[in-house]
């Protein structure tokens, strides 16, 4: 934001003759503007690459009529489509409630989007706790779904939400515990500072460090249990809970509950770029920010590759893999991250 | 202890093995066909809309008998005897005139039996599968020659519905 402000200052005419609040709050707007359009592009490029990272995996085509090329304006189809529906709320439910949950859902997602080291000066707030706040504030959207689930008055939402509850708390643990294995080494919880120690080589990259390359699987299941994607999906699982937190939504809300669904995916792929990938490191044929979301968009393949590939886990299954498989593992590499940084200082 | 290990690694390398099987697949061909700008082309014999060329047909009413769901009526008159002896493609003298051949395919059932029996192979089913129309009337073809363009529906069918 600081450069923002910088680059206005040195760009436009006669910008630091204005009052001293407007030099302050332009940029704050337009970097939310950003931000706003970024969480609002990442999920329509997202859907149509889902729909057609499926269609192919099933030898299929996917969309390919609206908009021309391939149907890329499949979704701006859909989501007018969305806009233009019925406002459904049910008889019995708790309409405040209803109305607030898919914008808790979608305003959690959002505000992470803070805090992404897209390159060396783009990022719109470099907090000193960026990695704590990205946990903190990701996992607000729990809260919107139980909201969600509760206040549809419908016991099949209710069951996702509880079920979404379970998971999201299960797997916040080893995630939040597998990034501390990062943030030891690095000593800041920023997230810029976190990029700049990966700087130099690919191989400083923390994926090819032999603790944090481990922690990155965790983190990687972790945060793919985090925004409900398959084989964690059970909160939404279709042939139990008809859709699980959102049965009762349709419209518009319901868009934004897919929104953020595909908001977060790419969110979480963020995140494990900047802690693993080297954010916005790469070879110097692309700028930064190029770098940082092929990065992003190679992991929210990933991610679309294993739903895919995988069918739905029971819920046993789902709490026996957080808990007797991922936090054991995570502690073990928390301490192994601990012993290794006190061996680089020198006993004390 | 074993166990448990033995289990991550199977769980890891199984997960694998499917991602490699879909991972195949994103680059297979995908066998969609784009309908309507792309079409099938269906074999020679396949079985579709029926046609009858009227030229050629006798009028023996072989092929209303045959069918089993009653969607061929048909009509005949004799010719004159100094009417100029005409005669199908294969030689066979037309002794009567065929004032209504119409074939409802909203009925047919496509099973063919109508065409086997016909004696100058006037009546065949062709490959041709996109007639759908808007009204269930305009699925009733008229191949007569003279035929007025709407006659009312003929409900004398040679035997009575249902009849077997």
């Amino acid at each position: 934001m600081e450069y923002l402000r910088e680059v206005l200052t040195q760009q436009v005419a006669g910008y630091d003759q204005l009052p001293e609040v407007l030099q302050i709050f332009l940029p704050m707007l337009l970097a939310c503007l950003l931000c706003l359009g970024l969480v609002a592009l990442v999920p329509l490029v997202a859907i149509w690459g889902e729909r057609k990272v499926s269609a192919h995996m099933q030898d299929r085509l996917g969309p390919m009529r609206v908009g021309g090329w391939h149907g890329w304006a499949q979704t701006i189809a859909d989501g007018v489509k969305l806009l233009l529906k019925e406002d459904i709320i049910p008889a019995q439910a708790d309409r405040l409630l209803f109305k607030l949950a898919p914008l808790v859902v979608f305003a959690g997602g959002f505000a992470a989007f803070v805090v992404l080291p897209f390159g060396e000066r783009f990022i719109v707030s470099d907090l000193n706790i960026g990695v704590l706040y990205i946990a903190a504030i990701s996992s607000l959207g729990v809260v919107g779904i139980i909201m969600a689930g509760w206040a549809s008055n419908n016991k099949y939402a209710l069951f996702g939400g509880m079920r979404a509850a379970a998971q999201i708390v299960s797997y916040e643990i080893p995630t939040v515990l597998a990034i501390l294995t990062v943030v030891i080494p690095v000593g800041s919880l920023s997230m810029q500072e976190i990029v700049r120690a990966q700087s130099g080589s690919v191989f400083n990259w923390f994926i090819f460090q032999p603790v944090t390359f481990l922690a990155f699987w965790v983190v990687y299941l972790g945060t793919l249990a985090e925004v409900n994607r398959t084989p964690f999906d059970i909160p939404e699982a279709e042939s139990e809970l008809v859709a699980g937190y959102h049965t009762e939504y349709s419209g518009m809300r319901f868009a934004f509950f897919f929104l953020a669904e595909y908001a977060n995916m790419f969110l979480v792929s963020a995140l494990a770029t900047t802690l693993f990938l080297g954010g916005w490191h790469g070879p110097g044929f692309l700028p930064g920010p190029v770098w940082f979301i092929l990065k992003a968009v190679a992991l929210v393949f990933v991610q679309m590759w294993l739903r895919w590939t995988l069918p739905r886990l029971r819920v046993d299954q789902l709490m026996h893999v957080s808990w007797k498989v991922l936090l054991p593992i995570s502690f073990l590499l928390v301490l192994a991250a601990g012993t290794l940084a006190l061996m680089q200082e020198g006993a004390p | 202890m074993k166990r448990y290990f033995l289990d991550i690694f199977q769980s890891i390398w199984t997960v694998l093995q499917g991602m490699k099987i879909t991972g195949l697949h994103l680059f297979t061909r995908s066998c969609t066909l784009q309908y309507p700008s792309v079409k099938w082309e269906l074999p020679e014999r396949s079985r579709m809309r029926l046609f009858n060329k009227i030229e050629d047909c006798i009028g023996c009413g072989q092929c209303v008998r045959a069918c089993p769901v009653d969607c061929i009526y048909m009509t005949t008159e004799r010719r004159a005897k100094e009417d100029p002896p005409i005669f199908a493609a294969d030689g066979t003298p037309i002794k009567l005139r065929v004032t209504q051949f119409d074939i409802d395919m909203s009925l047919c059932c496509y099973c063919n039996l109508c065409t086997y029996p016909c004696p100058t192979h006037c009546l065949v089913m062709t490959p041709e599968y996109e007639f759908a129309v808007q009204a269930k009337q305009d699925f009733l073809y008229r191949f007569a020659k003279d035929e007025p363009q709407a006659p009312p529906k003929p409900a004398a069918s040679p035997r009575p519905a249902g009849a077997r």
